[in-house]
């Protein structure tokens, strides 16, 4: 059987690894983007000198070769879903591949809102290699960048263009930094990094116009309060969108993405969707149908493996996991952490200059169902097994060191956050273990022996 | 399409002034100082040396502030492919040369340097005369000027690394280990016991990093010293024997490699700008496997000759060769018949370790029949003292000390740690089969960006191991903890501890099995 996949993101290429570990079936891997497929999460770290790009490859050409994994490099222009085929552009080196299953994980594109100018030169949003090389091409000489859209890419390009010295305008709609998504004392924190930054942060302000020069490249901005922002490159972050434009009018079921089942089919026979471009018809609870996220990419990419070479496997992801990285500071949540907070949950917050851990409950049942945590690294297996296991508020801040996961020999930030509850609260707690991986195995073996 | 590859590198991300500044009176510092192996005396050697100190300590204080400063604490990595000394540009190619060369006359041609056989030094070894004077009583060798300037790199450019990594208490801790040790036991001890007329010995030094430790001349003269030297002739010998075990069965040869040992001080700090510069293909793991395995097997051959003829030549022989070979023989039939008897033992067994295994028992056998028959105690016909003054040669000097340093700009800053030291060979055996050391990889968290990878000094793919959650235990791993603060995600901590589940070897799904599971302990 062959199946061709299409799109090397990590969707795609976790779902060819798995099936190969499972399998020997024909597995190609086809992309026009680049011949290797890469890290799209590390394309800033190439701008910032901090990686080639084959160090952000996620395997070393040879991987594909040894597991029979081909890779074609070329542009799929349109698929014929009656005969099996992927018809590729005009310049590729091969007109047609014939598939028997095939996995889209074509991924997303940079959204743009019908601004005016939005297509003038010097326009770009940050998604592919292709738009890292437009970055660059700007970069020589720019002297001032504007970025439209306060989301992780908009931080990101912040990041890269400050490490080259270019100040930078960011413009987010919201009034403060990603808060429909981080509590307001993150959010908080977040503002303050990037203004440390000396980044020209303007909050509650959208994108007008962009104004053209002669060239037709863009010279300036125009924000929602009619002030003019000189600039010479202006980054679109406002979100992403499902990449099949060019899967329109194939008979394929689609909506905002492509709509596929539990187990990430399609409405075509033998034709799966996953990652980025995949819309869920019925997602599971407190999940959103399209999540462009690259821990989901990478869960979709190995279920439907399974669902492909043994028996059809439901999505289950699982619970909710992210992390990123606001210029030095680091982000991870774990569970359910909303934004506001009423009668129903509730949570304990601690701040301590650039570090915060936010630890969320059931007001009645004081069951633990979230950690929100800045500057500080928690054990992704010991938050996620108290949240599954309902663990009761008090005793996972009695353990709370078998989830530290800062680098040894680091200021605990565990005991200043359970002094700041003892100074608050009765009783008081005591933290039973010092951190370390004893901890954490002692820790996860009582609560499995006591559930 | 590559972008941002260039060696000169984008606009603006070539060095700021006062790191061009710092790295400019570093030059003018060092040229000074090779002044005077043209005779260019102007000053006094005292006021020379002290201006030349000073003028480093202010090059790295200028090139830290340039580089650091008016930053928020966090990773600086910002244009390290981009800037020609850090990317094999022209500025890392004259370090390298310069480095190169500067080791060729340490070793083979210390009379440019100004040593003399007969008669006072000159040149630049002269300079050092005033300050060795003060400290051991006596004039300088090349040596004395090599460990000052080496000492000098290693607290200046650890004082750097410090304020680099000022964020992370790991770092900051282990860093004024290396410039405590380096200070204290390689530089002063060892000079303050040759004024009391002791023997010359570093107390951190281990055999077979140390490979002389146990040579004739060297047991001759520990054990003709007194009490002291036979505390110390003891101490080496609990070295490789107590100490090492244990410290690397709980804490891994982290506790040596970076946080002791003169050679890993250096590259941790010295060479911490080069660490993106080792090889981290397949390719080069298999060339380390081999080249430091069978250094390890060279030294341990060559030490057990010497340590032979010197017990055989003094009467003290206890065994006779014959009765050695037939117990060596009879070991290996043992062994053999062990692997037959249950195959699955020994498919267990990494093939390299296999091979290298029954590469060295095999040669042991051959060897000691080899002596046996010929009454002499050579290996493979070749005489122990010419083996002793090759391995000197090739890997005492050209591979620890040109290739080894001189190439920090070119191959990275553990050529040495990882392709050719037998102390890091011995310690990755026991890290790897014997020690509660690892890597742990934080449940799915990681996003295979390459962070990890790059900046192993010791070319270890860490990546490969963190994007399907698998534990790392490599032998070659140093624990240096740069992988770990490099993270964007938080995913790599080191740790020492149980491991209930052998995640180093068996990939675990956190959230994916085809019953629909989503956690499995």
């Amino acid at each position: 059987m062959h199946i061709a996949i299409l799109g090397n993101g990590i969707s795609g290429v976790t779902a060819a690894r798995f099936i190969r570990k499972l399998s020997d079936h024909k597995i190609t891997i086809i992309s026009g983007e680049t011949a290797y497929p890469f890290s799209r999460t590390a394309l800033m770290y190439i701008y910032m000198g901090h990686l080639r790009l084959k160090d952000t490859e996620l395997y070393a050409p040879h991987f594909y070769k040894e597991n029979q994994i081909d890779l074609v490099q070329g542009w799929v222009e349109k698929i014929d879903f009656d005969k099996k085929q992927l018809l590729f552009s005009k310049n590729s080196q091969q007109s047609s591949i014939s598939y028997d299953q095939l996995i889209l994980a074509t991924g997303s594109k940079p959204n743009r809102f019908g601004w005016p100018g939005q297509d003038l030169k010097g326009v770009h949003g940050m998604y592919s290699l292709q738009d890292l090389q437009k970055m660059e091409d700007y970069s020589n000489g720019l002297e001032r960048a504007v970025i439209v859209g306060g989301g992780l890419i908009g931080v990101e390009m912040a990041e890269m263009f400050h490490s080259r010295s270019i100040p930078v305008s960011f413009l987010v709609r919201e009034d403060s930094y990603w808060d429909a998504v981080l509590p307001p004392e993150e959010s908080e924190m977040v503002n303050e990094e990037i203004r440390e930054h000396g980044i020209d942060l303007q909050l509650s302000t959208e994108l007008k116009k962009i104004l053209s020069d002669d060239s037709g490249r863009c010279r300036a901005v125009c924000n929602s309060k009619d002030e003019e922002i000189d600039c010479g490159f202006v980054g679109l972050t406002a979100g992403v969108h499902p990449n099949i434009e060019f899967l329109k009018d194939s008979g394929l079921k689609m909506e905002k993405g492509i709509v596929v089942d539990e187990y990430l089919r399609t409405n075509k026979k033998d034709v799966y969707a996953i990652g980025d471009c995949a819309q869920l018809s019925s997602p599971p609870i407190g999940r959103r149908p399209i999540e462009a996220v690259w821990y989901v990419g990478k869960i979709m990419g190995e279920t439907l493996a399974y669902t492909i070479c043994e028996e059809p496997t439901r999505y289950a992801p699982g619970h909710w996991f992210n992390s990123a990285k606001f210029f030095n500071i680091e982000y991870q949540v774990y569970g359910e952490v909303p934004v506001s907070y009423d009668d129903e949950l509730s949570a304990l917050f601690y701040r301590k200059g650039k570090q915060s851990l936010r630890i969320v409950y059931q007001s009645e049942a004081k069951e633990v169902v979230g950690f929100h945590s800045m500057g500080v690294r928690l054990r992704h297996e010991m938050c996620e097994a108290w949240i599954e296991q309902k663990t009761p508020l008090r005793s996972v801040l009695e353990n709370l060191t078998a989830a530290y996961f800062d680098p040894e020999l680091h200021t605990n930030f565990h005991r200043a956050f359970i002094e700041d509850y003892n100074r608050e609260h009765s009783p008081t707690i005591q933290l039973r273990r010092k951190p370390g991986l004893h901890n954490f195995w002692t820790t996860l073996g009582e609560l499995v022996k006591s559930n | 399409m590559e972008p941002s590859l260039s060696i000169t590198g984008p606009e603006k991300t070539q060095l700021n002034l006062w790191e061009k500044s710092g790295l400019a009176l570093a030059a003018i510092a060092t040229l000074f100082m090779f002044s005077f192996a043209f005779q260019g005396e102007f000053l006094s050697h005292s006021w020379s040396l002290a201006i030349i100190l000073l003028s480093y300590a202010l090059a790295t204080g200028i090139y830290s502030y340039g580089a650091y400063a008016g930053q928020a604490a966090g990773i600086k990595n910002d244009h390290n492919f981009f800037t020609s000394l850090t990317a094999r540009g022209g500025l890392g190619w004259i370090l390298g040369i310069f480095l190169t060369g500067f080791y060729v006359l340490l070793y083979w041609y210390p009379t440019v340097l100004g040593l003399h056989s007969e008669g006072e030094n000159t040149g630049i070894i002269a300079l050092f005369d005033p300050l060795s004077q003060w400290i051991k009583g006596a004039p300088a060798s090349q040596w004395f000027m090599y460990g000052t300037l080496y000492t000098i790199a290693i607290l200046y450019l650890g004082g750097k690394f410090i304020y680099k990594y000022r964020h992370n208490s790991y770092h900051l801790i282990r860093t004024v280990s290396v410039m405590f040790f380096q200070l204290a036991f390689a530089f002063m001890i060892p000079e303050i016991l040759q004024r009391l007329n002791q023997p010359y010995f570093d107390f951190k030094m281990i055999w077979p990093l140390d490979y002389y430790a146990f040579f004739d001349w060297r047991i001759q003269e520990l054990t003709s010293s007194g009490q002291l030297g036979i505390f110390m002739l003891i101490w080496s010998i609990a070295l490789i024997l107590v100490v090492t075990p244990i410290l690397t069965y709980f804490f891994g040869k982290r506790w040596y490699c970076s946080w002791v040992c003169g050679c890993g001080g250096l590259a941790e700090t010295a060479g911490d700008p080069f660490r993106h510069l080792s090889d981290n293909s397949r390719k080069a793991w298999r060339v380390e496997r081999w080249l430091i395995h069978a250094v390890l097997f060279l030294v341990v051959a060559m030490t057990a000759a010497v340590l032979y003829s010197f017990l055989y030549d003094s009467n003290h022989a206890v065994f006779n060769t014959t009765g050695l070979a037939i117990f060596f023989t009879l070991i290996l039939g043992g062994g053999i018949l062990w692997v037959l008897k249950d195959q699955k033992r020994f498919e267990e067994l990494d093939p390299t370790a296999k091979k290298v295994g029954m590469a060295l028992s095999a040669l042991i056998v051959i060897l000691l029949w080899e002596a046996s028959f010929t009454g002499r105690y050579d290996l493979l016909f070749i005489p122990g003292h010419q083996i002793r003054s090759w391995y000197g040669f090739l890997i005492g000097a050209t591979f620890s000390g040109v290739i080894g340093v001189g190439f920090y700009p070119i191959m990275g800053n553990r050529v040495w740690c990882r392709f050719g030291c037998p102390m890091a060979a011995i310690l990755g055996i026991q890290q790897k089969f014997f020690s509660r050391f690892r890597i742990t990889t934080n449940g799915n968290q990681c996003i295979s960006c390459g962070n990890c990878s790059t900046y192993c000094e010791m070319g270890i793919d860490v990546k490969w191991y963190a994007q399907r959650g698998q534990d790392i235990v490599r032998a070659s791993c140093v624990g240096c903890g740069i992988c770990s603060a490099v993270c964007p995600r938080g995913v790599l901590r080191l740790e020492n501890g149980p491991d209930n589940t052998n995640k180093a070897k068996e990939l675990r799904a956190l959230h994916i099995d085809p019953k629909g599971v989503s956690y499995q302990p």
